[in-house]
């Protein structure tokens, strides 16, 4: 390089600065847990050893696993796309009534923990079904409850990731200008037409964003296989990892760590080949219009409410009064009825347990934490990676997605490896300690605050970061007066899901929390395995309810925020 | 003193060419336009002035301070120049006085000079009582103005157009493009005008660079650029010149010579210099040639099709002996002749083109 100005120099210290220290910041996060995994996994205990790896490669165990992984996480994810995609279209471009209250219902799964969820449908079809008892269509004790299979996981799998294509769908169709519907309309297409052609077409990034987002998520889900698979002896990987682990013989950590990095693998195919269909089109539209005239459903709207209203009350709602109803009772299997109801579970866990009083406040300050800093995180890491075209950070958004795309445990596993002894330098322990918890949060949910940005990004027209930069502003300014402002909402969306995943998260805390730094989703958890399924029903409805209070809440000021901001509204 | 100058830009995207060694001294003060269609190279050099893009070989230049060059790249926000956008990039989440307001933020100026400044950026454009609207409330043309508003506030010795009129209604059009040249009249700026309505690039600028595939291919006055187009490209793209192969009989005089074309004689233009060749081409205008009157010779041909243009007809004709070749010219009202009649075609004026030959040699 050649002399350069003063002005010009400070740009480019400016840029590399910030380019290098977000490089930094994603490799720490991501790189150097996996990183710390993958030396577990050669060379276990700092000794180069293959033993490991072919132990866990020749047993049939682990292809049978990899096998269950793949065909429940795809078919899981097909139907949560056509489940999210159907409703997604359905509330967000036809004039069905109570858009608002339906949107909330079917955001609500998201919040509930998988292993919850798994719970409470399970007490749906079981013989000891609190809900059935109550209208007395419980099956005969003894018989099997239909949801311990394959075809089981995959339904909960898929239920419980519909939200996710619903959110990113829905937030990329509120940026889809009314001119080219109406465009479409008026060169005589049908709206199915129109749909098919123009709709679709342009909402490919945030579909494809959402399918990639439904695809890991089930992929790393431990909850629900753990409660649907283990009991017939169905493993998937996740499954696998924490019966190993379990299991605890010497060498565990190493072969556990190899059986991660299989999913890690897996799921880096599924991110290249979204990165790969988003590539080959322009799919950027200009957003200065107001949103898109409702398809009017005509004498099809009251069918078509019914539907999406049933569909949501026996998939959604039920599962939550399973939960609600195991609450009420003084001891599990008793029935429910005015005589048995009772709060005595929910003034426990409120008022008298020590460590569940402690959760809430870690859970909400950790969960709001990581969100916060997530977005701060991104939003000039999503700029960079779409904009810059930075080769560096292209290929650090892929490592960013492997610590979301492993089981939580596993990260759990690459955390304390990395935290049991104090940091070098600083010589302060991490280990026992919320900062652990926050570090594995920040590495597990960067790509959830990620993804929405980046499908962000892709849909603003570039010229209005340019303009900014022909005014003279430089990059630091950029990114706060303009950048910031745009990508606002899909930030938000971003903070809001990691917010949501955190604060109901279990796996990761499960082996990190220590006395003192306890979580919600730990508490519910020994509650349950305890026995105490009675407490665990209560807490975890709180925590519902808090969270779906947390939501209203923020509806109340939602005219001062930016439209779009909050994904369950209008 | 030359305001901008670009001097043998490259820029490459993988192995394509997109500039290909462009060559533009514009003057301080001057309007010019970037001509061609769309692909030509036009964006991306108005893109390398920006300096969005990196230059991969030459040197641009900004009165004396060099911005781009293999070694040197000044960023954008230290170029100290506007540019108004095709999608006029306005800030969606800014009113219209926030977003004319924001480079006068960025330097560094304060209330109540900059409110002044606003206020008066606004009245310039005719947008006054707008300043709390939000650009997405406003017409096209309402949007372009704010742009205009946004890029002269600072003041700018220099102004980027990038297709500014290509997204508005033709009746717009026109006012803007007045409003463009008054603006150009009052404030002096140096401007580099993208665009590929010739139409437009004529009325409004000093001087045109036609561009096709990367390359410079003249750069010239509008008049010049119409009576002596330099090479084959120009000659079609331009006025819709036809170009037809001719044979040079006499050596230049007075700035004419005697040619042979679709055998017949005609004494046309060309350059002083212009060699006596058995291969030339020659570039004709439909005011170039008319039909004869009765009695006189003339090339015989067919008249294939009329379309009325308000006045005057637009004639085509297919010459007799040259049976892939159609002429056209303009034919008074009433129609001197319809489709399928014979008529004899003088050739009054024309063109020859000087590099035609060495430049179908490249193609």
């Amino acid at each position: 390089m050649s002399l350069a100005d003063p002005a010009t120099l400070r740009t480019r210290v400016e840029e590399t600065g910030l380019l290098w220290g977000l490089v930094g910041l994603v490799a720490l996060l991501s790189l150097l847990p996996i990183g710390r995994l993958i030396v577990e996994g050669l060379a276990p205990g700092g000794q180069l050893s293959a033993t490991a790896l072919g132990k866990v490669m020749a047993s049939p165990t682990t292809w049978t696993a990899t096998w269950n992984s793949l065909t429940t996480a795809i078919a899981g994810t097909i139907l949560a796309t056509l489940i999210g995609g159907t409703v997604a279209l359905l509330a967000t471009l036809t004039d069905i009534r109570a858009r608002n209250a339906f949107t909330f219902c079917f955001v609500l799964p998201l919040m509930i923990a998988p292993q919850v969820t798994a719970l409470a449908w399970l007490q749906l079809f079981g013989p000891s079904s609190t809900l059935l008892k109550l209208i007395g269509m419980a099956p005969p004790l003894g018989s099997r409850n239909p949801l311990y299979s394959r075809e089981g996981i995959i339904l909960l799998l898929g239920l419980q990731y519909a939200p996710l294509v619903f959110l990113t769908l829905r937030a990329g169709l509120r940026a889809l200008p009314k001119e080219l519907i109406e465009a479409g309309l008026a060169a005589g297409a049908s709206p199915l037409t129109v749909l098919r052609t123009v709709v679709l077409p342009l909402m490919t990034p945030p579909l494809v964003a959402g399918i990639a987002l439904c695809f890991v998520s089930s992929l790393g889900n431990f909850g629900i296989p753990a409660f649907l698979g283990i009991p017939g002896n169905f493993l998937v990987l996740p499954t696998l990892i924490y019966q190993r682990l379990s299991g605890l013989g010497p060498g565990v950590l190493s072969e556990v760590a190899i059986l991660s990095l299989l999913i890690g693998v897996i799921a880096m195919a599924g991110i290249l080949l979204q990165d790969l269909m988003l590539r080959r089109r322009d799919f950027r539209i200009t957003t200065t219009s107001s949103a898109a005239r409702p398809f009017e459903l005509g004498r099809w709207r009251r069918p078509v409410e019914i539907g999406l209203w049933a569909f949501a009350i026996l998939v959604l709602a039920m599962p939550f009064l399973g939960l609600l109803s195991t609450s009420l009772i003084p001891a599990f299997g008793v029935p429910l009825n005015a005589k048995t109801a009772t709060l005595a579970n929910y003034a426990y866990v409120l008022f008298e347990h020590a460590a569940s009083k402690r959760a809430f406040v870690n859970s909400f300050l950790m969960s709001a934490g990581a969100a916060t800093l997530i977005v701060l995180i991104c939003v000039p890491l999503g700029y960079f990676i779409v904009w810059k075209k930075s080769r560096a950070l292209r290929l650090l958004n892929l490592a960013a997605e492997l610590p979301y795309a492993m089981p939580g445990v596993v990260l759990a596993i690459a955390a304390i490896l990395l935290f049991l002894k104090p940091l070098p330098v600083l010589n302060v322990s991490l280990y026992n300690t919320i900062w652990i918890i926050v570090f594995a949060y920040l590495a597990r949910f960067l790509v959830l605050g990620l993804r929405p940005v980046i499908s962000g990004y892709l849909q603003i027209d570039r010229t209005l970061e340019e303009a900014a930069q022909i005014a003279g502003a430089g990059l630091p300014r950029r990114l706060v007066t303009i950048i910031f402002p745009l990508v606002a909402p899909a930030a938000v969306a971003g903070a809001l899901l990691v917010f949501l995943t955190a604060f109901n998260e279990l796996t990761v805390s499960a082996l990190l929390w220590s006395s003192g730094a306890e979580t919600l989703g730990v508490v519910v958890f020994s509650f349950e395995q305890g026995g105490d399924s009675t407490y665990a029903s209560a807490l975890a409805a709180i925590t519902v309810l808090v969270t779906v209070g947390l939501m209203a809440s923020t509806t109340l000021f939602a005219q001062k925020l930016p439209q779009g901001v909050l994904p369950w509204r209008d | 003193m030359a305001r901008l100058t670009i001097d043998r830009a490259q820029k490459r995207f993988g192995s394509y060419l997109a500039l290909d060694d462009v060559s533009i001294a514009v003057e301080d003060g001057e309007f010019l336009a970037v001509l061609g269609p769309s692909g030509c190279g036009k964006t991306t050099l108005l893109r390398q002035i920006a300096g969005f893009d990196k230059l991969d070989g030459g040197r641009i230049s900004i009165g004396d301070r060099l911005v781009s060059s293999a070694q040197t790249h000044i960023p954008p926000e230290h170029r100290k120049l506007g540019i108004v956008f095709q999608s006029y990039a306005l800030w969606p989440h800014m009113t219209v006085a926030e977003n004319v307001a924001y480079g006068l933020t960025v330097a560094g100026v304060r209330d109540p000079e900059r409110g002044k400044r606003v206020a008066a950026a606004l009245d310039l454009v005719g947008l006054n009582g707008f300043s709390e609207r939000r650009p997405g409330l406003l017409s096209g043309g309402q949007r372009q103005r704010v742009a205009l508003a946004r890029c002269l506030v600072t003041e700018p010795s220099l102004v980027l157009l990038d297709e500014p009129l290509a997204n508005l209604d033709v009746h717009l059009r026109a006012s803007m493009e007045e409003e463009f040249s008054r603006f150009h009249e009052r404030t002096g700026t140096t401007m580099v005008y993208i665009t590929h309505d010739q139409a437009e690039a004529m009325a409004l600028a000093d001087r045109i660079a036609v561009m096709d595939r990367g390359r410079l291919l003249q750069l010239a006055t509008p008049s010049l650029l119409y009576r002596e187009p330099a090479n084959v490209t120009v000659a079609g793209f331009i006025g819709e010149g036809m170009v037809l192969p001719a044979t040079i009989l006499s050596a230049p005089q007075a700035g004419r010579c005697k040619v042979s074309v679709l055998g017949v004689e005609a004494v046309v233009r060309c350059r002083s210099d212009q060699a006596v060749n058995g291969q030339a081409k020659l570039c004709l205008r439909a005011r170039d040639i008319g039909i004869t009157t009765a009695g006189e010779n003339g090339l015989p041909a067919t008249v294939e099709r009329l379309s009325y243009q308000g006045g005057f007809f637009r004639m085509e004709a297919r010459p007799a002996n040259s049976q892939n070749i159609v002429l056209h010219l303009d034919a008074a009202e009433p129609a001197p002749a319809q489709a399928g009649e014979a008529i004899r075609i003088a050739i009054t004026d024309g063109w020859v083109i000087p590099e035609s030959v060495s430049l179908d040699k490249a193609a």
